[in-house]
């Protein structure tokens, strides 16, 4: 696989969101506006390309038998780092995204990522295979905020256009479902055609 | 009264999936048949109420004490993945008909958001039950989790009874499996907004 489709597979063929159906929680949870989304895609490629290139470096000396937890230790490490960085630098964007930061240990993706390619993957090729699915989950995350934004409260990145409240159930549960769901279709129609 | 307030709340206001978006990836992927559906439910209930409780000891116990409080994140995971796999060994030993209904799912629960999302909010969230905001003491914490569980179990026995009923109908090529099941989370989460403010 060449260099540059590692890094553009997350778009459309592999997408973490769309394709590969991974890491639901915080796609649902935290998209309620563009930004929030933007941020809580790049704070997970963060912890993703640091996860990927840490256990393509070890994974030849780690027995097979316990690598999974060993991975999830790795993983845990940097989703501390990263929980320690953003309360002392942007302690606002820690606090409206809360709980779903830990929470990425958990996310499916970053172990996914571990297992299926990191571990037998060079370590160059495992820190584009980061980049490459930290960009596909940050865009789509972008997306999903972006289309929640504008019937929520009709804005886009916080720049107001459409004046009034906006239909506040899109802010909420239910909107994030909905959205999710349709934009699937949309993804669905638009691989059907190709 | 307090823990019919906690228990309510829990159940049907904040409900974990529909309300809080916790532990979604094994609610769209075993929520297929009413069976399996049943048999994660209680497998999830277990483990998160036994989680909680033990995870909140070693917080009070441990990690506060030596002001480790930064480590809660590598200790819960690591206590949880070691409790699921004890969970797996003591069930097969003590009732073999116990692991089998529950044993396929108990691996995937280490990687169950619910499950670490629970631990870490009753350790770091204030909560307000009937009065002034308060951390929640061990007694709260177990009836906060069981009932959280609960909320789980409810939601997806209720969405395998739906989906089971999708299975049949004649859905759009382009909205089939996931599309579909999403759009009816959502109606389902709408009708659970009608609870919000009764607590």
């Amino acid at each position: 696989m060449s260099k540059f489709s590692l890094i553009t597979k997350g778009f459309i063929k592999d997408n973490p969101t769309f394709v590969l159906v991974l890491g639901m929680c915080p796609t649902l949870a935290t998209t309620t506006s563009a930004m929030n989304g933007l941020e809580m895609g790049l704070a997970t490629m963060f912890v993703l390309i640091l996860s990927n290139i840490f256990i393509s470096l070890i994974a030849p000396v780690v027995p097979d038998k316990v690598r999974i937890p060993v991975y999830i230790v790795v993983i845990a490490t940097f989703v501390t780092v990263l929980q320690l960085a953003m309360q002392a630098f942007v302690p606002d964007i820690y606090e409206t995204l809360g709980l779903f930061i830990p929470l990425i240990v958990v996310n499916c993706i970053v172990l996914g990522r571990a297992e299926a390619f990191a571990n037998k993957n060079s370590v160059g090729d495992s820190a584009l295979d980061g980049i490459g699915i930290g960009l596909g989950f940050t865009l789509s995350l972008t997306v999903i905020g972006i289309v929640r934004e504008i019937l929520g409260s009709g804005s886009v990145f916080g720049w107001k256009f459409i004046a009034g409240d906006g239909i506040l159930a899109f802010v909420m549960a239910p909107g994030a479902f909905l959205v999710l769901g349709y934009l699937m279709v949309l993804f669905n129609k638009f691989l059907a055609k190709k | 009264m307090e823990f019919l307030l906690i228990i309510i709340s829990a159940i049907f206001v904040n409900n974990i999936l529909l309300a809080q978006f916790l532990g979604i990836c094994p609610f769209l992927g075993v929520s297929n048949k009413l069976s399996t559906a049943t048999g994660m439910s209680g497998a999830v209930c277990f483990v998160i109420t036994l989680a909680t409780v033990v995870t909140y000891l070693i917080n009070q116990y441990l990690l506060v004490p030596f002001k480790l409080e930064f480590l809660q994140t590598i200790a819960f995971i690591l206590v949880i993945a070691a409790l699921v796999q004890m969970v797996e060994i003591v069930l097969k030993k003590i009732s073999p008909s116990l692991y089998q209904a529950l044993g396929i799912f108990l691996p995937l629960i280490t990687t169950n958001c619910a499950v670490l999302g629970v631990a870490l909010t009753v350790v770091t969230k204030e909560f307000t039950f009937g009065g002034e905001a308060h951390m929640l003491n061990l007694g709260e914490a177990t009836v906060y989790a069981f009932a959280t569980s609960l909320g789980y179990g409810l939601a997806m026995i209720l969405f395998a009874g739906l989906r089971e009923h999708l299975a049949l109908n004649n859905v759009p090529k382009a909205f089939r499996g996931l599309p579909i099941a999403l759009i009816t989370v959502s109606i389902m989460a709408m009708a659970f907004l009608g609870f919000s403010g009764i607590v």
